[in-house]
């Protein structure tokens, strides 16, 4: 880099930094607009970061070799990343990818941690996990925008763009224009109305009286785990502390679930409602929404619901006129890092560092940001702790089972006439659902995203609710015509990728999982292999360090009890295959001694394998 | 007690150590003979596999003889050891895995220092090298690891002992603890 780009990046970091202060906790935050700046964080970026946030250089370091939608060396101007969900794969998004590659004169194809990035610097191809776009894919980012509904057509005209220079901001609006496609309304769909009357009454009656009610719902937890939310929120009134934080969990990077991302764009005032009344229990000054990079562009809207609030009196100092009572929300970006749905990591990450999980205990409640008691919840959560607050906790008690009081909001994808957002009671079957999004000759549902379970129709008659089949709502449905295998290949790769690496079992289990699961897709696996991935799957499951690993190999053992025949069909003849090609691994040797003796192949001994 | 069981150890790319640790048993190697009849091995020099109950495999997976080697021993045998760190991981030999093939070669063979006539042997009579180094498992199934460079003989002893008794192998901490 020469001299005067340098300095420009200086200054824009210095602008950074004016804007949004030099406390190091804001360092992604920097980072992320550095990045969207530059198309990637250059040295000169580093060291004036390290300088002003008093953080070292190879932290700053970490945090972008560690984020996926930061680099550490130049991307095309338009960085493009396809969303690479089995659900957009089955929806053609490697045809489309293919066809863009040609269109823009890139050689080959993508693949995790391998961007193809042209010599010019006008545009880089990549790839992304899920965007939460299943229900309107195949789908991609540009710069960080959503783009839906990929087609031929679309592909052709974003090529255009790019090859004429267009700037984003010029690119017509339609391409980037998302649907919420809500298909079913219960509980919590059916009325977006809200005029702070949750905060009201939570002013009225007291924060005693609003966490009674949260109690007397039995509100769970809607991330998936199911933790008792009112609960949580006792123990949080209760922890000693100096300062008490509400985080909103939006980093719905679950592949399959996009049920948050509606919920942000449609009910926003009412998740922030939520927010307000968890802070009012819990006594805390300070909330954050943690965004997903991939939901970037509800930016906005999301800064406008928050400032239309401040304006009404529903945010800032003395909210509703309560002296004492004050309370704001910041939105925080993630850049692409699945672990950082997990809350300690999403802790991490707020603090500016990498989404390494913690050890727990100590949990949020007692020792979340900045170490102090922390309430950090679902979109989803938020937003029925709203209405129970609002309208008392016998309401959600009206729908659901012992267990689980009220509704699911489920994202519905894959293979069915109407993907889209359904809210139901719990207790409600599997089959209906597919009845209703219009699935037939279903061959499968994966439950939960990617680290859920793999139901087949045997199970379809089994419930939604914590009791039976817990969900963070990711359902995915997959046709008689599709072969499962491309599932688990999908998975496997997502799982290998977005392991944070900390530790062993899930870094290298992971790994070894993508690869056995490659092999037997090659045809060149045996039983032996499978005995492996159950192995190795047992071993993660017992020995993560966290969640990610626990559930990395749910697909595969699931799968491989359920619907072993994608497997087996698979399977060479003998017990046990070599893990390379024993005679492609001569190869070079033969060419560098010009050897063509029968000594120089390992042909006949394969053959006599067989 | 019961019947005698037949045994047999190879070497692949590994130096022989594990075979040395082997013979470091010593004196306890007189029990192990009363209850084992050994079949191809090096300390016997048989060179043909019968068929065999065991098989302790030293060393990693780095040529074609190597590989037929291995193989066979596999069809031989019907529990399978990697006996010692190059079996089990690659060891030293994988180092050369760094690098490719050819540099690796031309550095030994054509631009080494003193080399009177530069040239890469290609001698048929020269078992050809694979690109890479392998553990054993990624050829064959593999029943047991015995770990170590090389494994001490306490920790061959309680491996063998063990597995002759039927019993858990459960070697002391210090016999797999190398630093």
């Amino acid at each position: 880099m020469n001299e005067s780009a340098a300095a420009t990046v200086v200054g824009y970091v210095a602008e950074s930094l004016a804007t949004y202060g030099r406390d190091p906790r804001h360092l992604l935050q920097h980072l992320i607009r550095i990045q969207s700046r530059f198309s990637f964080v250059p040295d000169a970026a580093v060291e004036a970061l390290a300088e002003a946030l008093g953080v070292t250089r190879t932290q700053v370091r970490a945090a972008i070799a560690f984020y996926a939608f930061l680099h550490a060396r130049p991307r095309g101007a338009f960085e493009i990343r396809f969303s690479d969900n089995i659900t957009d794969r089955m929806l053609g998004n490697q045809r489309l990818l293919r066809l863009l590659a040609s269109r823009l004169r890139l050689d080959g194809l993508p693949g995790w941690g391998h961007d193809l990035i042209r010599a010019d610097g006008r545009v880089s191809i990549g790839l992304a996990s899920c965007t939460g776009m299943c229900d309107q894919g195949p789908a991609l980012l540009v710069n960080g925008q959503a783009v839906t509904n990929l087609d031929a057509g679309r592909i052709d005209r974003i090529a255009d763009l790019v090859e004429e220079g267009v700037a984003l901001a010029h690119w017509p609006g339609e391409l980037f224009r998302v649907s919420s496609n809500i298909r079913r309304r219960g509980l919590l769909l059916s009325n977006a109305a809200t005029d702070g009357a949750a905060l009201r009454r939570l002013l009225d009656d007291g924060a005693q009286a609003a966490l009674a009610e949260v109690e007397r719902s039995g509100l769970r937890g809607r991330g998936g785990a199911g933790f008792t939310t009112a609960l949580k929120w006792r123990f949080c009134r209760e922890a000693p502390g100096t300062e008490r934080y509400v985080v909103c969990n939006a980093d719905e990077g679950e592949p399959g679930t996009f049920k948050d991302r509606v919920l942000l764009t449609d009910y926003a005032d009412l998740v922030c409602e939520g927010m307000t009344v968890c802070a009012g229990v819990i006594g805390a000054r300070r909330g954050f929404i943690y965004l997903r990079g991939e939901y970037r562009y509800l930016l906005p809207h999301l800064e406008a619901v928050l400032s239309r609030r401040r304006g009404d009196g529903l945010l800032g100092r003395a909210i509703l006129g309560r002296e004492g009572f004050d309370f704001d929300i910041e939105i925080h970006l993630g850049a692409g890092a699945y672990i950082c749905g997990e809350e300690s990591a999403l802790i991490e990450s707020l603090e500016g560092k990498r989404g390494v999980t913690r050890k727990r205990p100590p949990f949020p409640v007692t020792s979340g940001f900045d170490d102090q008691p922390t309430v950090v919840n679902n979109v989803e959560t938020f937003l029925a702790a709203a209405r129970v607050v609002q309208w008392g906790g016998y309401w959600l008690r009206g729908e659901g089972t012992d267990q689980s009081a009220g509704s699911k909001i489920l994202s519905v994808s894959g293979d069915c006439a109407r993907p889209g957002i359904y809210e139901y009671p719990f207790g409600t079957p599997i089959h209906q659902v597919l009845t209703d999004c219009g699935a037939e000759s279903v061959q499968a549902v994966q439950i939960s995203g990617a680290a859920g379970r793999t139901l087949a129709p045997a199970d379809f008659d089994r419930i939604i609710a914590f009791e039976d089949l817990p969900t963070a709502g990711s359902f995915m449905v997959f046709g008689q015509n599709r072969d499962l295998l491309d599932m688990v290949r999908n998975f496997a790769a997502f799982f290998a990728h977005e392991s944070c690496g900390f530790c062993t079992p899930c870094r290298v289990g992971g790994a070894l999982l993508r690869n056995l699961v490659e092999k037997v897709a090659a045809g060149q696996g045996s039983e032996y292999d499978l005995t492996e991935m159950r192995h190795i799957g047992a071993v993660m499951r017992r020995a993560s360090y966290c969640g990610l690993g626990h559930t990395a190999p749910n697909h595969v053992l699931d799968t491989l009890d359920k619907v072993p025949e994608i497997y087996r069909r698979r399977l060479a003849s003998q017990t046990h295959t070599p893990s390379f090609d024993l005679d492609a691994a001569l190869s070079e040797a033969r060419a560098l001694t010009g050897r063509t003796d029968s000594g120089a192949t390992l042909h006949e001994t394969m053959e006599a394998m067989t | 007690m019961a019947a005698r069981i037949r045994v047999a150890t190879a070497s692949l790319c590994g130096c022989f150590g594990c075979h040395m640790s082997l013979l470091d048993i010593d004196e306890r190697f007189l029990d192990l003979v009363e209850r084992v009849d050994l079949d191809r091995t090096p300390l016997t020099d048989i060179k043909t596999f019968g068929d065999c109950d065991l098989a302790l495999v030293e060393g990693g997976v780095a040529n074609v003889e190597n590989v037929e080697v291995l193989l066979e021993i596999r069809r031989r045998c019907k529990i399978l050891v990697a006996f010692g760190a190059c079996a089990v991981n690659g060891g030293i030999p994988a180092m050369r895995n760094q690098v490719s093939l050819g540099e690796c070669l031309r550095e030994s063979y054509m631009n080494g220092i003193g080399l009177e006539r530069p040239g890469i042997p290609n001698d048929p009579e020269i078992p050809l090298l694979l690109d890479r180094v392998h553990p054993i498992h990624e050829v064959v199934a593999v029943d047991h690891v015995l770990p170590g460079c090389p494994p001490s003989a306490d920790a061959i002893w309680t491996f063998l002992s063990a597995l002759l008794d039927g019993r858990p192998i459960d070697y002391a901490y210090t016999q797999i603890h190398y630093d």
